[in-house]
This record gives structure tokens, sequence and C-alpha cells, in this order.
């Protein structure tokens, strides 16, 4: 398990706990945790509405990929940590990161 | 005023096959949507992605599927209002509805289908003071006419193949366009990126990159945009037009407000016919919910099939309906 803090678009934090061994990706952890996450493309990285800050904690994700960057470049507001939810994996990097939800809900 | 049988709401592919199953039994169909090109999510979102679970099909992509459904209901001439968002549905005396748009245009027609999949595509729009104030007085989201833009100022916003392409389009119409786009790089199709660059090479357009929207200026219309380059300095441009270009999202919209019965975005429907709840009105695709609800466009078709046979009533009350094969009379086109 691993767990990180996660800040919705009204600014209160949350810890949550998921599991690192079922290939989840972050998007579907935040669906299921009922946070509005509108996904929809399924996590296809065609929609971007699953944008989300990791405000801290990016230096051990890594760099965002090619197919995350189209994505994100095209919003009207796109931060250096931005991610796509979908593209990033639930892994033992994700320990402790603090996350900011940035994308729609309906 | 446009009079037809039946308004579809939503021309994705729920909604053009429903013209299929409509033209069958001989019904007329007119489809409203808010996207200036028909398709919904498959020509929208994902174009060029093969969809594997269509009968009959082992793989087709998203726009053939599409350009097929177009071919497939031809013989039912169906027509269209797009670019266009329905706002409002006014029931008549009669029962019949008057669906009405946002640049009101006015339909008359015995039975509403929605099909209205995610809801309406709009705009993202960027996070700028005023920006509401100049919709319409100079800030434009979508292209419909290209020849509003023709000797007119234009400033174009964003990095993708729509700001990209527009771009190029619109070189030839204004008088001068300027792109702007927060990054040095695009990242839309490398054609259009490289046409663009040498565009701006050959003095053709005004190129701004690693720089963005700051303010808008103007006197109850728009007449300039600042924006904010690299090392923060202000940069002013003169503009009739700024047309943002930050892709699209799905939003529920009008729908919602019109007195049906929603749950989690999406309308509540009787299974037995799709119906809504309001006499005349029906719901199919992504847009309803019922308890097992998938959202396949398979699903979708067959939802389609059902609600047409129930919706017969009201176009021919005083005729009886047998289903039958179409295999038996083949397809009529009208
Ligand atoms: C990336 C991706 C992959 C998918 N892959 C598959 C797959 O492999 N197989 C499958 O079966 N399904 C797939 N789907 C789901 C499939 O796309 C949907 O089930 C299908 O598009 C639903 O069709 P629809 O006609 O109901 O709605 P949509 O395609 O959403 O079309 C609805 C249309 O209604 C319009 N509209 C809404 N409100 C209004 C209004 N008030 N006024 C005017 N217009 C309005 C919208 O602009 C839109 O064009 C996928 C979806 C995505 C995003
Ligand atoms: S879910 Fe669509 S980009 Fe992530």
């Amino acid at each position: 398990m691993v767990t990180f803090t996660v800040e919705d678009h009204d600014g209160n934090r949350q810890t949550v706990e998921a599991p690192d061994d079922m290939g989840l990706s972050l998007m579907e952890v935040l669906k299921a945790s009922e946070y509005p996450v509108l996904a929809t493309c399924g996590g296809m990285a065609l929609c971007a509405t699953c944008h989300v800050e990791i405000l801290e904690g990016e230096d051990a994700l890594g760099e965002a990929t090619d197919v995350e960057l189209d994505q994100l470049e095209n919003l009207p507001e796109y931060f250096p940590t931005s991610r796509l939810a979908c593209q990033v994996r639930i892994s033992p990097l994700l320990e402790g990161a603090v996350i900011k939800l940035r994308g729609e809900d309906n | 005023m446009i009079s037809t049988d039946i308004c579809i709401i939503g021309a994705g592919p729920v909604g053009l096959f429903a013209v299929f199953e409509a033209g069958l039994l001989k019904m007329r169909c007119h489809l409203v949507d808010y996207l200036p090109q028909v398709g919904g999510q498959l020509s929208e979102i994902y174009p060029q992605k093969p969809i594997y679970d269509i009968p009959g099909y082992p793989e087709i992509k998203a726009q053939e599927l599409v350009d097929n459904l177009m071919e497939q209901i031809k013989p039912f001439q169906p027509t269209f209002t797009l670019g266009e968002r329905v706002e409002h549905l006014n029931k008549q005396a009669d029962g019949s509805y008057i669906v009405v748009t946002n640049e009101n245009t006015q339909i008359h027609a015995k039975v509403i289908v929605i099909a209205g999949g995610l809801g309406v595509f709009e705009p993202r729009k960027p996070a700028l003071e005023k920006l509401d104030h100049f919709e319409g007085k100079g800030v434009a989201y979508m292209v419909k006419n290209p020849e509003t833009f023709r000797n007119k100022k234009v400033v174009l916003a964003g990095g993708g193949d729509s700001a990209l392409d527009w771009t190029i389009y619109l070189a030839n119409v204004a008088e001068r366009v300027t792109l702007v786009h927060r990054n040095e790089t695009f990242r839309g199709a490398p054609d259009s990126a490289a046409k663009v660059f040498d565009l701006a090479n050959n003095g053709k357009i005004d190129l701004i990159l690693s720089a963005n929207l700051k303010e808008l200026g103007g006197n109850g219309k728009l007449s300039s945009v600042t924006l904010e380059g690299k090392n923060k300095e202000e940069i002013v441009i003169d503009a009739d037009y700024l047309i943002p270009l930050f892709g699209l999202s799905p939003k529920l919209g009008p729908i919602a407000d019109w007195g049906l019965s929603i749950d989690k975005n999406a309308i509540e429907v009787d299974t037995r016919d799709y119906s809504t709840g309001v006499e005349r009105i029906y719901a199919i695709g992504d847009i309803n919910t019922y308890p097992g609800k998938l959202k396949l466009i398979l699903c979708g078709f067959h939802e389609a099939a059902i609600m047409m046979h129930s919706a017969f009533k009201y176009v021919y009350p005083d005729q009886k309906l047998s289903f039958k094969y179409t295999t038996v009379n083949g397809v009529n086109a009208f």
C-alpha cells in the first residue's frame, strides 16, 4: 500500500491509501475514492479532464511523458508539475506525495 | 421554422443511427448538435482510434464508423443544424414541441429524442478577467464562418491542431493573424507546425511563443489583447477578435434544466421504450441511465430501435405498427 494526500478543488486535504501491486492508475484511484474527476476518455490520455498537479513528490515521479504533454499543453492553464492522473501508475514512488486536483468535473 | 417528425438533440453515433430506425418507420428527422461536425465523441475525441466491439466489424476506426452511419442514413434525407446548442424545449397545446437553439433556430417536432451523450462539448476557457464581457463582442471559441474574420485583426491562442489549422486558414482571410502559444514548440501535426513557422518567417503572420494571455482591452467591443512574454514583459496587440482554442470538455449544459429526472448527469428512462417520463421525450445513448446501463455504442443503437417503435404512435396516431425485418421490404428511401 502507498499513502498520499489529495487536495480537492476547495483546498481540503485528505489522505488516500491505495494498493501498489494492481497496476491501477492514479485516475482510477481518485474516481474510486469518489473524487469528482470526469475522465471522459477512460484513461487514454485523450481528454485531459484528469489533470492533477503534483504539489510534493514530483521529483520522485519524474517527467511527464510526451503523450501527457500533448494533452496538457492544450489546456488554458497548466503548471510545470502538471500530470494526467490516468498516466500516473500507483507505485511506491507516490508515497508521501501531495496531489492537487486541477481537472474538470461535471 | 424547421418542421419535422422527430427532432434529435445530438448527432453522435446514437443520434445518427436513430435516423435510420426512424426512417424505416417513415418518420423524418432533424438533428441538432453544438459541435460543428457530426459524430459526437467519436469525431471529437478519438477519430483515429480503432473500435473493436461493433458487430460485423472486427475493427473499425471511429471516424469511419461515423462516415458509414452518414452513408446508411442518406436515403432518409435527415436535415441538420450544426454549431448550435439546444437551449429550450417549448411544449405546444397539441403535445408537440418547438426546440429552440442558442441562435434562436426553431424546430417544430412531434417527438424529441435526446441523444446528448456526455452533454455539450464546451470550449475550455482561459482564466481572464472580463472574458465573459467580451464573449460575442470579439471573443469567439469556434470558427463557424471564416468570413466573419475577413480583413480583421485576429489573435489565436493555443498549440493544438485546431489552433494551427485555423492560423493557416485565416492567414489568407484576416488582415493580420497573431498566434500565441505558451511553449517554444508545437505538438500538433508536424506538417501544420512547419507551415505555421513558414508563414511566420515570411512575415505572413505574427507568431508569439512562450507567452500567455493576460488581459483583454476594449470599450464594449474587444480592441486589444495583452500577453505576458517569456521574461514577464507585457506585449499589447491590437485585436478585433480573440479565438482561444484550448480544446473542448463535455458539460451537461441546458439538458439539466428541462425538468427531466436526472441522476449523476444522466437522464433516467423506462427501459421498455427509453421514454423519459415526460410524454414525447425520449433519451438514448450515453445520456440515459437505468439499472445495468452500459455506455456503449452498441447499447445506444439498440435503444434507438426500440424507442422509435414507441415514438411511432405520436407521428402516426391513426396507424397500427407491425414489426418487419429490413430484409422484407429493403430500405425505402424518402
Ligand atoms: C476515448 C473513448 C473511447 C471509446 N471507445 C468505445 C468503444 O470502443 N466502444 C464503444 O461502444 N464505445 C466507446 N466509447 C463510448 C462511445 O463513444 C459512446 O458510448 C458514444 O459516443 C455515445 O454516443 P452518443 O451518440 O450517445 O453520444 P455522443 O457521442 O457523446 O454525442 C452526443 C452529442 O450531443 C451533443 N449535444 C449534447 N447536448 C446538446 C445540446 N443541448 N444541444 C446540441 N447538441 C448537444 C454533443 O455535442 C455531442 O456531439 C468510447 C468513448 C471514448 C471517449
Ligand atoms: S482520463 Fe482522459 S486524459 Fe486521463
